[in-house]
């Protein structure tokens, strides 16, 4: 018990360790877009891109945190500087819009789908055998007996 | 039960894609505004688009407003550009000549750091007034497409002569921007 108890204090500093990590250059280039070109800094070349990327090394050396310094480049560039849109205020509409139509794209399909469920179960009810009328039943078995012989 | 979820997954389909189909036609039928620089390119009457925006010269803000009743060459710029770092001691030298008479030049750094661009203006000499526009909110009215962009305003506040696109005062220009200037300041009609 105790070893288990050790193990998952050390998975969870490991876990925290890993969420209050220095951020590199490249994961900030890959948050952040490129005011004249439109895409993130680490598909870009241009010489405003360029300087964003020293920008955001210098500020990193400088002790600078992510959050810091993407407030500092939005406070030059504006909110369109990120990658994605913040997750607060209007913003937030951009993540919940897709998340709600997925939600209602689900329950959709399910109720499409237990409809169907529903109707093919009465189908196969509805399709009991029916019996013949007796000179017909006489004529199959007849047939099948030929059949057989 | 099952008409019924079936009819209503109709609907929903439908009025997704009829949704979809109206935000396709009113981006085709609403969301084609030109700038101001295609209109001056077809002959249109334009005004120059009103701005208010912090300075880089100095402290508070400078709206176009304000500058109403002063002929105006107003040059879209950054500090990264190449071409402009060509041009900006041509348009310092037009502000010198020409301010006796009244005629503003005015800098708007675009997508730019405020520091790379007073940095920019202290190498240069640049006195003229400069604002900065950072998100770049001025580009799509004014039809910005590239840096830099120069136009000309009268005193009535309408462009006129002809947008010059890269920089100013080179072999290929130097008579448009000659122009712009004149008609700027109302030597020519």
């Amino acid at each position: 018990m105790t070893r288990l108890l050790a193990l998952c204090a050390l998975v969870a500093a490991l876990l925290a360790g890993a969420a209050t990590a220095a951020p590199s250059p490249a994961d900030l280039e890959a948050e952040l877009v490129c005011p004249v070109c439109g895409t993130t800094l680490d598909q870009s070349d241009a010489p405003i891109a360029q300087r964003m990327k020293r920008y955001i090394r210098q500020r990193l050396a400088a002790g600078a945190s992510e959050k810091q310094i993407k407030a500092e480049l939005v406070d030059q560039f504006g909110p369109g500087v990120l990658a994605e849109p913040p997750k607060s205020g209007f913003d937030l509409l951009a993540w919940l819009v897709p998340l709600g139509l997925l939600v209602a794209g689900a329950v959709g399909v399910g109720l499409i789908a237990w409809g169907w469920s529903r109707r093919r179960g009465g189908d196969e009810a509805d399709a009991a055998p029916v019996a013949l009328e007796p000179e017909l039943e006489r004529r199959v078995d007849a047939e099948l007996r030929r059949f057989e012989s | 039960m099952t008409g019924k979820v079936q009819r209503a997954g109709q609907v929903i389909a439908i009025a997704g894609v009829a949704t979809l189909l109206g935000l396709l036609i009113w981006k085709v039928a609403f969301d084609n505004e030109q700038g101001a620089a295609d209109k001056l390119a077809k002959g249109e009457l334009v005004h120059a688009p009103a701005f208010s925006l912090d300075r880089l010269d100095r402290e508070g803000t400078l709206s176009l407003a304000a500058l109403k009743g002063k002929p105006l060459v107003v040059n879209f710029w950054a500090s990264w550009c190449g071409p402009c770092k060509d041009e900006a001691p041509v348009l310092q030298q037009t502000y010198e000549r020409y301010r006796d008479r009244g005629l503003v030049v005015l800098g708007v750094d675009v997508k730019d750091f405020r520091e790379d661009a007073r940095r920019f203006m202290r190498r240069y000499g640049i006195t003229y007034p400069v604002v900065y526009d950072g998100k770049g909110s001025t580009i799509g009215h004014w039809g910005i497409q590239g840096y830099p962009e120069t136009f000309f305003v009268d005193r009535t506040g309408k462009l006129v002569g002809e947008r010059i696109a890269g920089a100013v005062d080179i072999e290929r220009n130097r008579e448009a921007f000659e122009r712009g200037i004149a008609l700027a300041l109302g030597d020519q009609s």
